[in-house]
């Protein structure tokens, strides 16, 4: 059969208020708009979220692994950014 | 209250309870056999909450007519003439153009009318109403948004959709009747018909879809006469309940 | 940029990851073999979750009351969204689940047996929850550590939500069981059909599985499927003697050596042949799904349709 596929989405549920949409999965749908609803009734079904953002799979760039060193190095000998970084006095109990 | 009064809401109630219960059954016979996975499950999600609503109403309908019976006892211990539910809902599924003209006619008849019956006099029924209504704008939306997408989409799917509106609005005119039951009861349909043509006459426009123009309006559901597949239906659905009497599920 | 790696240095790496129960990524490079071998397994394990679809839902229109009626269908419903989740993480290995439905239905993937059994009475609604979920579980709970980090995940997902599938079964099968009379026999003669075919679901005894080892070392299995097989046999036993129903193995006791249930020799004869398309429904199965499929297409040929032309639309506003 050479039936036309569907896109893939990528799904993004905020679970509650105050927390940040975390990506759940994916699925197909045709456009945005079936995507949201289908959406709803995949990953929601046992009330598990407030808010859905679907975006289109072939629209994400992503990092590539062997790219890893230089994007997530530089990062690593930066330790300062890190609390446990500072000694604090002992006699200070809150910081 | 008169006594009047008092049976025709008890009445109403067993009505929308049956349309509830039906069309659950009917949707909930597309499951394994929907056009793509996705579509399986949101046609479940609205055949769950429809059932939750007939659930509901059915609890309230053994208050209203004294008669304290479950649930059980109204969906399986009764026979196809006793049930009230109007003809559209018990139509069989067809193809997917059917199932989705079907929704899109009864889902915003009942989106019109429970929102009627947030303000009932009964405050359960009202209760009722207001939680089916949230569940019934998401079930217009779907039916929305396949119309546009089975009118507007290929020749073969608007022919298909422009078929299933020809054969299922005859069945519409009931739901708009009039008789003693909703003088006494809960909301009269006629009040709601203006509403429920313009929305429609909006989803069919954007659709390129034609508003059928029938001469013939079948009716009668509300008294417990029904068209010849309810009841295989019902035969289908009760058979294995009755053929246990009294036995705990 | 990194410097590219060799082939091998690759492998190490994947190798290192995999020893190390790091998760493997759909970007990550990983052996061909190891590829394939997910994309069965995660194609195999989304199609019995479709095909599992048919025969608990052969029950939807006839459920004897209102209360089990709204359980059954959203449990065949969470079939239906498992098969989709695994469907999506097998995509993340470069294939469409278009492809995966047409392997299917051309026969060279494959389902889980067990869905090839026919449901004949309501009781074997009850006993697919109980047995065969409960055998399905047992399979699934080690997989959410599976070094395929988006099969784990799925399996994570649907882990949690079958946890009241097992339940509903086993609660319909002991409203049976201490109800009338022919309520019980019902129970019992679905048992009786149901026992061995959930044993044989973790697959033929390690001495005659061909995939294991390989499978194993990758940390995509992590137990053999006769230890997985016993676990489920120490952990039904007891569920059974409350119940009330009798498993239909006359060899099977408490080895208080062992610490285990010893059990009966499973027909693999009738495993092969059920798995080789001879089974009750095999045909039943593939015909019901392939129609459906066949049925539904100018529905999203018209979705898809509508879609490109409200593209177009957009663009050009």
């Amino acid at each position: 059969m050479t039936e036309a596929r569907e896109p893939l989405w990528e799904v993004f549920v905020r679970s509650k208020r105050g927390l940040s949409h975390n990506h759940v999965g994916s699925l197909h749908a045709p456009d945005a708009e079936m995507a949201l609803r289908n959406a709803r009734d995949v990953f929601t079904r046992r009330m598990e979220g407030v808010s859905i953002w679907v975006v289109p799979s072939a629209a994400i760039t992503a990092s590539s692994p062997e790219e890893r060193d230089p994007f997530f190095e530089p990062a690593a000998d930066k330790v300062y950014r890190h609390p446990t970084f500072y000694d604090i006095p002992k006699e200070v109990k809150q910081l | 209250m008169s006594v009047a009064a008092h049976d025709g809401i008890a009445v109403f109630t067993l009505r929308l309870a049956d349309d509830c219960l039906v069309l659950s059954h009917r949707l909930a016979q597309w499951s394994s056999r929907a056009p793509t996975l996705e579509e399986d499950v949101a046609l479940t999600n609205i055949a769950l909450d429809l059932l939750g609503q007939g659930r509901s109403l059915y609890a309230l309908a053994a208050g209203l007519d004294g008669s304290g019976r479950s649930e059980d006892e109204y969906a399986y211990g009764r026979d196809e003439r006793q049930f009230l539910n109007c003809q559209l809902v018990e139509q069989e599924n067809g193809d997917f153009a059917q199932t989705v003209a079907r929704q899109l006619l009864y889902s915003t008849f009942q989106q019109h009318l429970w929102s009627a019956l947030e303000a009932s006099r009964d405050e359960t029924l009202a209760a009722i109403a207001a939680k089916a209504l949230t569940e019934v704008r998401y079930h217009v939306d779907h039916a929305t948004r396949w119309t546009l997408r089975l009118g507007d989409g290929t020749v073969e799917s608007h022919e298909r959709m422009q078929a299933a509106l020809e054969r299922l609005w005859p069945y519409t005119a009931e739901l708009f009747e009039d008789d003693d039951v909703v003088a006494n009861g809960g909301v009269e349909p006629r009040l709601l018909r203006a509403a429920w043509e313009a929305d429609i006459d909006a989803v069919l426009t954007e659709a390129t879809l034609q508003r059928p123009e029938p001469a013939w309006a079948p009716s009668g559901g509300r008294r417990g006469i029904h068209t010849e597949s309810f009841g295989y239906m019902l035969a289908e659905m009760q058979h294995l309940h009755r053929c246990h009497p009294g036995a705990t599920w | 940029m990194a410097a590219s790696l060799s082939t091998e240095g690759l492998q190490q790496e994947f190798d290192r990851l995999v020893a190390d129960d790091q998760r493997i990524e759909p970007r990550d490079w990983m052996p061909d073999d190891y590829r394939k071998t997910l994309v069965r397994q995660i194609a195999q394990h989304a199609h019995s979750e479709i095909i599992g679809m048919q025969p608990e839902g052969n029950w939807i229109t006839r459920a004897p009351s209102l209360r089990r009626k709204a359980i059954l269908m959203a449990k065949v419903q969470d079939e239906a969204g498992h098969g989709l989740y695994l469907y999506c993480a097998a995509e993340t290995l470069g294939v469409d689940r278009g492809e995966l439905i047409d392997l299917l239905h051309s026969g060279r993937q494959k389902y889980s047996s067990i869905f090839n059994y026919p449901t004949l009475t309501w009781a074997d609604v009850g006993a697919i929850g109980w047995l065969v979920d409960g055998a399905a579980i047992t399979n699934q709970i080690p997989l959410c550590r599976c070094s395929y980090g988006p099969y784990a995940r799925a399996m994570v997902r649907v882990c949690k939500e079958e946890s009241f599938h097992q339940r509903q079964g086993y609660e319909l099968l002991y409203a049976l069981t201490h109800g009338t009379d022919a309520q019980r026999a019902m129970a019992q003669d679905a048992v009786n059909r149901w026992w061995w075919p959930s044993l044989m679901m973790f697959g033929p005894p390690d001495t005659e599985s061909t995939h294991t080892a390989q499978s194993m070392a990758w940390r995509i299995k992590r137990f053999s499927n006769d230890e997985l097989r016993q676990r489920f046999v120490d952990m039904t036993v007891p569920q059974a003697e409350v119940l009330g129903v009798t498993l239909p193995d006359p060899v099977l006791r408490w080895n208080e050596d062992r610490r285990h249930y010893d059990f009966g020799e499973c027909d693999w004869d009738e495993l092969r042949r059920v798995v080789s398309g001879e089974g009750p429904c095999n045909r039943q199965r593939m015909e019901h799904h392939i129609a459906a499929h066949d049925e539904g297409a100018w529905v999203r040929e018209a979705a898809a349709a509508y879609a490109a032309k409200h593209a177009a639309v957009d663009a050009a506003a």
